[in-house]
This record gives structure tokens, sequence and C-alpha cells, in this order.
């Protein structure tokens, strides 16, 4: 049995439906991460978990108990928001001890609580300042800091660092990864960026237009996707999807990604022509564009030196290639 | 707007903004100037400042003898600050729920209560009337402040309506999720945020509730119950009228909302706001 559980869960709002039926177990002590485009559902599905949102259809479990009808409050869990929601009128101290007080918990367990987390986050210097006098970073890092003084049965993290600059973007995600293995909680994390998910998920789910397009480890999306829109969204750069007909296969798609395509001056299996390079220093992108297939990526290691309109020769390496049926879905 | 306007821009502006100033001020000015006059040299030279030579405290000695004044301010702050609260209290809590829950005819239910502020109240004084009168409301403060309260309710509802979806919904839902109930949700977390909207909403309703002389003629003229501006009349006669009282009861009343209006347009200042969400 897991930690969570959704059981056929759909929501609608007036006649939209924007959770159309999602199954779901996520076990005890994972770390699992929603993933999807803006509007998939991903953010309504953490809210319905929370309490905060009502389930149109379906069961949500936790810890085996159904909880559709139980407050927030009551279900053992902490949220991390986007926006950090720190409280403007208190300091960082009580911020992070308020839910303990409204359990009703003695002065001293909270003073207890709140300086245990603050030592795992570096948060002592800050206990008396209000969230008005803090940095972006240091706010993200309260807000996870109050949602860890609970000691909840879940964590639920909404797209906690977009707010970030892209260094410290970094460093947090380091720092939750940190918390994930120290606290050994179970942890869902909704994000819209698949590096975040790749990066932090035991088991990422993917969602699209409210449905759950798959589910598993990130290497076995990576690997193994099942079909075009999560070969497209896993990985970066994107998958190159191509023609199967013109390459002899049954009508469809054949994927492949930027760095299982090789590149040649002289002699290959695509004709095409150069029409951008990126150069990053450990590695280059070569965008080509083939008359038959279109835009192409390529991602080689290490500096290359391509000129733009550069005739060159494209190749599949066909063992990391995957076939995709007209309907989206894997060939197998 | 732009930090940025050109030189002559700004001197314009700023131009069109002192003569508005001025405009406005210029009745206040002279009602004040001339409340510190003599009769004659009220007549003599309305726009004369009071200078030894016409110096009178005639009118303020005739308000604060003649008539029971300070029992006129008292109704007059009753009434102003309790309709306040009530418009303040209630507007608040309507607006909260039209903007914070869904619910069936939630828009419908807006709209009508903002259709008030496009309907007079006056346009109902008899059935009001009718209505103090079958209530036994009449010449008391009760009455007044039961209309002033119903007057202000619907630009309240639609300002702080407008201001509460602002408020970031993560906050309150981490509010939620922290296990605070709706009530210290509204008046802990949200209140706080939209104080400078309730200032604002404040000085809207208050200054006409202050100066209303129309509801208390009607429905508490009793001597006892007379607020400033209906107490002022005693100095207007059908033949005679004391300036010099008119004009210093008006100067008087002019103290105690502008007190009221300071305090209020200190809470525009946004402080502790700023933080709370990125």
């Amino acid at each position: 049995m897991g930690a969570l559980e959704l059981k056929n869960v759909t929501k609608a709002f007036g006649t939209t439906e924007v959770i159309k039926g999602v199954d779901l177990t996520v076990n005890d002590g994972e770390f699992c991460v929603f993933v999807g485009p803006s509007g998939c559902g991903k953010s309504t599905l953490l809210r319905i978990i929370a309490g905060l949102e009502d389930a149109t259809a379906g069961d949500i479990l936790l810890d085996g108990k159904r909880v559709n009808d139980v407050a927030p409050a009551k279900r053992e869990l902490a949220m991390v928001f986007q926006s950090y929601a720190l409280y403007p009128h208190l300091t960082v101290r009580d911020n992070m001890g308020l839910a303990l007080k409204q359990a009703g918990q003695s002065r001293a367990t909270i003073q207890a609580a709140t300086d245990k987390a603050a030592a795992m986050l570096s948060l002592e210097p800050l206990m008396d300042r209000r969230p008005a006098e803090l940095s972006g970073g240091q706010r993200q890092r309260v807000a996870i800091g109050r949602a860890i003084v609970r000691t909840p049965k879940l964590f639920l993290f909404d797209e906690p660092l977009s707010n970030l600059d892209a260094a410290l973007r970094v460093a947090t995600r380091i720092e939750i990864a940190r918390l994930h293995r120290d606290l050994k909680a179970t942890m869902i994390y909704v994000t819209h960026d698949q590096v975040e998910a790749m990066t932090l998920a035991d088991r990422i789910v993917v969602l699209r237009a409210g449905r759950v397009e798959q589910v598993g480890s990130p290497m076995e999306l990576y690997n193994n996707p099942a079909n075009t829109f999560v070969a497209g969204f896993i990985g970066s750069p994107q998958m190159n999807f191509l023609d199967a007909a013109a390459l002899g296969f049954a009508p469809g798609q054949v994927g492949i990604r930027p760095e299982h395509l090789e590149i040649s001056q002289t002699a290959g299996a695509i004709p095409a022509e150069v029409s951008h390079v990126e150069k990053l220093g450990g590695e280059t992108l070569v965008y080509a564009r083939s008359p038959e297939h279109g835009l192409l990526t390529v991602r080689l290691f290490g500096e290359h030196h391509y000129q733009v309109a550069e005739p060159v020769w494209l190749t599949l390496q066909y063992a990391r290639a995957f076939q995709f049926a007209p309907d989206g879905k894997r060939r197998s | 707007m732009s930090a940025r306007l050109s030189p002559g821009r700004t001197i314009a502006a700023h131009a069109i903004l002192i003569a508005w100033t001025l405009v406005a001020l210029f009745p206040v000015f002279v009602i004040v100037i001339n409340s510190f006059k003599s009769r004659k040299a009220i007549f003599a030279d309305p726009l004369a400042l009071p200078l030894p030579g016409n110096f009178d405290w005639v009118g303020y000695e005739t308000v604060l003898k003649q008539g029971d004044f300070f029992l006129y301010f008292q109704n007059s702050l009753i009434v102003t600050v309790a309709s306040l609260f009530f418009v303040l209290l209630f507007g608040a809590m309507a607006a909260f729920a039209l903007s914070e829950y869904r619910f069936r005819g939630n828009t419908l239910m807006g709209l009508y209560l903002a259709l008030g502020i496009m309907i007079p109240i006056r346009l109902g004084t008899v059935a009001i009337l009718e209505m103090m009168v079958a209530s036994g409301l009449v010449n008391t403060l009760t009455a007044l402040i039961l209309v002033y309260t119903a007057q202000g309710l619907p630009l309240a509802v639609f300002i702080l309506a407008e201001f509460m979806k602002s408020v970031s919904d993560d906050l309150k839902n981490a509010g939620r999720i922290d296990g605070l109930s709706e009530y210290r949700i509204f008046f802990s977390l949200v209140l706080p945020l939209v104080r400078p909207a309730m200032a604002t909403v404040a000085v809207f309703t208050m200054i006409p509730i202050w100066n209303d002389l129309w509801f208390p003629l009607i429905l508490a003229p009793a001597e006892e119950t007379k607020t400033v501006t209906l107490g002022a009349q005693v100095f207007i006669g059908q033949f005679v009228t004391n300036w010099n009282a008119v004009l210093a009861a008006l100067s008087l009343a002019i103290v105690p909302v502008l007190v009221l209006y300071l305090i209020f347009s200190r809470q525009l200042i946004r402080g502790i706001t700023a933080g709370a969400v990125k």
C-alpha cells in the first residue's frame, strides 16, 4: 500500500473537465514529480491532494484512509508554494511555528521543531526577521522550513523554484534533493521544467490535458517513452521527429534524440543544411534543415565548427531510434 | 507612470493640480476666515483676512453658548464612526465571500450588491421613514446608523471585492493547510493586505455621512439626536441668519472629519504588505 493513492480522480470546473480520471500510487518515501506543459492539470491535481480543491469524482487515500472529506489541515501534509506564501505579519520563527501552534503544541515543542528545521536550512540568523526583509531565495527556504517543521506524512511542492533565478534554482534543487534523502519523506513535486523532474524524481508522472501519459523513473521515460508526447517532453534539447515513410519504415514518425544523431561534412543518410549553431562550450548544438524532415537538432560534445548554410549529412543511430504509429503511440 | 516626464509636462501637471487644489480649497478658506470676523466685517469685505481691526470671536461664542453643540458633535461622531465600522466590516466580509468562494449565483449577487452604487438611497426616503416609524426607531441614532450602513455598503463591496481578488491564493491556501480558520484567514491574512483599499473606502464613506443633512432632518430631528449639520441650521432663520454662528459651526465641523481623514490616509502607505508574495 502506498502513502498516497488516487483512484479514478476527476475534476471539472463547470463543464470543462481538467482532470480526466487519474489513477496513481505514490510509495512511502518516494520522490514523485508531476510534470507537464502549463494547463495540463498538474497543479490542480496537487491541490486536490492537498484538499484545497474537491475532486468531482474518485477517491484520494492517504496511508490507506480515504481523505476526500478531510480538511487540508487534518491531512498531515505540508505544501510549499511557488509564491512562497509567507505570512507577512509574522517573523520567520512564527511563520514556521504557526501550524504547530494551531495544532495546540507546547511552546517548547514548537521552539525545538523550528530550531531543528532552521539548522537544516541554515536559517538561524534570519529567525527574527519578517518576510519583507528576506531575499527570494531566503523566502523560499523559509517556506520549505515551514513545511519541514510539521513533520508531515506528505510534502507537496507547487513549482517551488519558478520564481528563483537560475543559479539559486540549481542550489535550491540540490537542497531539496538532500532534504529528501535526510528526511526520507514522501514528496510530490509539481513542475513544468523537465530538468527539475529528471534530476529530482524517483518517479515521474507525465501529464497532458488532465490525463496521465506515462509513469516511470527518469531513465525509463528517457529510454522507453510510451508516445511522441512523452518522448518530446522528456530530454533536452527536444527529440527530433522524422517522417518514417521517407526513411523506409511503416507510416508514422521516427524519433531520435539529438545526441543520437550523427553529423558529417562528407557522407550520410540524410542531406541537410546548417541553419544555426549554438556553442555552449561543453557541447555544441547544430540545427540543420532537411528538405524531407524539417529542422533537426544534433548534439555534439566538445567544440565543433560548422558554418551556417554549410551542407551536411546526418545519420541516425538506428539502435537508439524510436518508431511511433501515426496516432503517436510507440511501436514495439 | 513613467518617472521620466519632460520638465514641461511636469510643470503643466503641477500647474493643473495646484489650480484645482485652490479651487477646491477656496470655499473652505472663505468659511474659515469669515468665521473669525464680526458680522459687519463679513459683509463689508468677505475676502479680507481676520485682522485685529475686524477680528471677532462672536461666532464661536454663540455656537458654544447657544444650542448643545457638544452633544451634536458627539452624535455626528457616533453615527459616522459606527456606520463606518459596519460598512467596513460587512463590506469586507461580503467582498471576501464574493471573491474567494465559488457558489451558484456569485456573479449575480455581486452585481446586485453593486447596483446600490447607481441608485441613490434617498429615492427610498418615504419607505425608510415608514419602516423606521413602524420599528420605533425614529429620533434614534440607530436609525441613522442603519441607513448610512446600507448607503455605504455597495461601494465598499465593489471596491473591496476587486482588491481581494488580487490577494494571493497561495497565501490563503497556506493558511488553510496550517489549520487557520476562514475567520483567521480573513482577519489576520487578507484584511491587513487590503488595508489601503479599506482606507480608501473609509474616506469615501465617511464624508457623505458626516455632511448629510437629509436623513438627520427626516429621521432624527429631535434635540438629543441632532447632528452637527442639522444643529447648524438653528442659526439659519427665515428672516435673519446668524452668519457668524453658521460659519463658526461649519468651521468646527471640519475638524473631526479632517482628523479621521488623516488617520485613514496614513493607512494608505503599504508598509508591511511588501514581501508577502513575490
